[in-house]
């Protein structure tokens, strides 16, 4: 049968999250992210909530499977406000987190909202001070006239505490709402991107930002498109990426101008004429854009499709892969219910593998060697650890095998937005609504 | 052009019927269903003024579909003759349904001019006993939005009584940039933390404020109209002098 990559077996391995089919609105996930090391899985949520899971060590005795992820620190990261100026409420739900690498003991990630990027840093504190001189237990502080002897304080052991402290608020910079946030690979440096500006950060600095590309009209009437995405190449510090509603993506160079508004590439193919529509637009435009690991490749995720594109390569994909091609026929009506705006992620696994969610709680991953592809999903009703996961298939038409599902029993509210792979390990973690999935891979 | 109705291939769900009339059943005609596209769409862009900022995203690829519609009845002809009836008021009723899934038809038209268009639900077959008054329909659906459009407009622009529907579409642009004038735009372009750090001071401060400074500083942050440079930057002027002494006492 169909297997993605190699033939993995994946495997369900955990689930966190409420069972409750009544989702609470704040506790829709919004956002996952591993740190570089795979070690500390980052998820956000609408209620403007970090979770932040730590994968145990490995168990030498039961080498059949890899360390739990369990919850390591939780905390509030972005409130709601309200603009003035504007008599709009800012929403405080969490739209990316990005892990900084690890440079000390502590962690630091970056994590955004429509209007307002922060800097947390996460550390650990297992011991604490005894013993002052001038302080008690309590920490009231003594009489100074009552001290007769001094002696040197010192550290005892204590439960582990994870505390999560903002160093950096990096506000009023985005006039339109941040869908993306980027560290550059000076690891000095990051970019944040709205419907219409992107602007460089110093990490150090929060009282300004440089604005690199600006696609705002002088006139707001002639507005017909919008910045969707945004990343840093991952090698080379002066280049970056920003993709369109329209489709395109283009490739920018910081060395050749401050403001980065002529790319230095343009990535856009050409429309396919027969399959032209009033959605064609709609369809075409790309809700995620990632590079590889090595920078050579990026990948786009339009509503219906995976694009593999070589950056020496402009006029069109290397690769196209048909996410959930037979949704195609019902767009008008995706387009009544707004499933068609849903802004799908996609992550890659190194250069060889990429997934991406779908509806019905599905996610598909394509393997660009064998050029395989699986259908995979996200339920309780895989419960069991060490268990494969049986590949799912959606009959578009014509008569239905036993265990296909159509078309139209596809549960168009169940949507996974958001994946992510484990840097250097075959774990991945899957959202659904308010549930995030962990899956790995079987191991003999 | 009406042709490309009635050649419609008809899925029911089993297998394709290779290009027979007899295959049709009750299938709308392509005018009617775009213009529900249409009609739709500008009711979705006119939702979009809630209480959170509307999605600006969503916005512009409605807005471009709307345009893309436009363009089209404009090439077809069929605007002009929409925008030349005269007919009563209707209600978002006359939208027609599109709740059951679409069903999908590859285009066999020859001509390429016009891009090829998925057909809609079942549910026109109802609708068929009224083809005879398609126009009708047609026209009145269109004055629904833009009798929406003016009801819309009316709170904010009462003067205005806009016929024409660019403008209209333009219209809903200011709307979404929520009215800031350039010029206030210009002027938070560059990163102006002063400004915000007072607004953050002032939630905080309003219940230790004296009744004088509140005045001032209550009419500054209510929504403004549009106001010329000069204006914000005197007010802002007045604004640090007045923190200055907030944060003195």
């Amino acid at each position: 049968g169909a297997g993605g990559g190699n033939d993995i077996q994946w495997c369900f391995s955990q689930v966190k999250g409420a069972v409750d089919d009544d989702v609470a609105e704040a506790d829709i996930i919004s956002t996952v992210e591993f740190n570089h090391s795979g070690e500390l899985l980052a998820t956000g949520d609408k209620g403007g909530r970090v979770v932040i899971f730590q994968q145990e060590q490995e168990n030498k005795t039961q080498s059949h499977s890899r360390g739990e992820y369990n919850v390591y620190s939780t905390f509030q990261s972005h409130e709601p406000e309200f603009d003035y100026l504007k008599s709009l409420e800012i929403e405080e739900k969490i739209n990316k987190i990005r892990w900084l690498p690890q440079k000390n003991a502590a962690q630091f990630l970056l994590s955004t909202n429509d209007k307002t990027i922060k800097l947390w840093k996460i550390s650990e504190r297992d011991k604490r001070p005894e013993g002052y001189n001038l302080k008690e237990e309590d920490g009231r502080y003594r009489d100074p006239t009552t001290v007769t002897t001094l002696r040197v304080p010192v550290f005892r052991p204590m439960d582990l505490m994870v505390e999560a402290s903002p160093r950096r608020i990096f506000a009023n910079a985005h006039t339109y709402h941040i869908n993306s946030i980027s560290i550059n690979s000076d690891y000095e440096t990051y970019l944040s991107a709205d419907d219409l500006r992107i602007n460089l950060w110093h990490l150090e600095i929060t009282d300004r930002s440089f604005n690199i590309v600006d696609i705002k009209p002088a006139n707001m009437e002639e507005l017909t498109e919008v910045i969707t995405a945004a990343e840093f190449h991952p090698n080379s510090c002066n280049t970056f990426v920003y993709s369109s509603s329209k489709g395109t993506i283009r490739l920018c160079d910081m060395r050749a101008s401050a403001l980065c508004d002529r790319h230095s590439k343009l990535f856009e193919e050409p429309e396919d004429p027969s399959n032209r529509s009033f959605f064609s637009e709609i369809i075409s435009s790309i809700s995620d854009v990632k590079f590889s690991h090595s920078g050579r490749y990026m990948m786009t995720r339009d509503y219906l499709s995976v694009k593999i594109w070589d950056l020496n390569m402009e006029n069109r994909p290397v690769e196209t892969y048909q996410v959930h091609e037979y949704l195609r026929s019902k767009l008008c009506s995706l387009y009544e219910n707004d499933c068609i705006f849903d802004k799908f992620e996609c992550c890659w696994n190194g250069s060889d593998i990429v997934m991406t969610g779908s509806y019905n709680n599905f996610f598909r991953m394509f393997d660009r060697n064998t050029k395989r592809d699986i259908t995979l999903e996200a339920s309780r009703e895989n419960n069991k650890p060490r268990t494969v996961l049986k590949p799912r298939k959606v009959c578009a038409s014509g008569k239905r095998k036993k265990d296909e599902i159509s078309v139209d029993s596809l549960d168009f509210n169940k949507k996974i937005l958001h994946t992510a792979w484990h840097p250097k390990e075959n774990i991945i973690a899957v959202a659904t609504t308010n549930n995030l999935y962990i899956f790995q891979d079987k191991m003999n | 052009m009406f042709v490309r109705g009635l050649k419609r291939k008809c899925f029911d769900g089993e297998e394709d019927i290779e290009g027979t009339l007899a295959g049709i059943k009750a299938i709308p005609s392509y005018n009617l269903q775009r213009q529900s596209l249409l009609d739709m769409s500008l009711v979705k862009l006119q939702l979009c003024h809630m209480l959170v900022e509307p999605n600006l995203c969503r916005s512009v690829l409605i807005a471009n579909t709307v345009r893309q519609i436009q363009e089209e009845m404009t090439q077809d002809g069929t605007w002009q003759m929409i925008n030349t009836q005269s007919t009563g008021q209707t209600s978002l009723d006359r939208l027609v349904s599109t709740d059951i899934l679409c069903r999908s038809s590859r285009e066999q038209a020859e001509g390429k001019q016009v891009p090829g268009y998925s057909s809609f639900s079942k549910d026109f077959e109802d609708d068929q006993t009224q083809d005879s008054s398609e126009t009708m329909s047609t026209s009145s659906s269109v004055q629904t939005p833009r009798n929406l459009q003016s009801n819309v407009w009316e709170m904010e622009n009462p003067q205005e009584s806009r016929g024409n529907f660019q403008k209209s579409l333009d219209q809903i642009f200011e709307t979404l940039e929520n009215k800031n004038p350039n010029s206030v735009e210009d002027l938070f372009s560059e990163v102006d933390n002063s400004y915000y750090d007072l607004d953050t001071m002032l939630t905080g401060m309003m219940s230790n404020t004296k009744m004088g400074h509140c005045d001032g500083l209550e009419t500054f942050s209510s929504p403004t109209t549009a106001t010329s440079n000069s204006n914000c930057k005197s007010d802002l002027n007045e604004l640090d002098h007045i923190v200055e002494i907030l944060v003195e006492s």
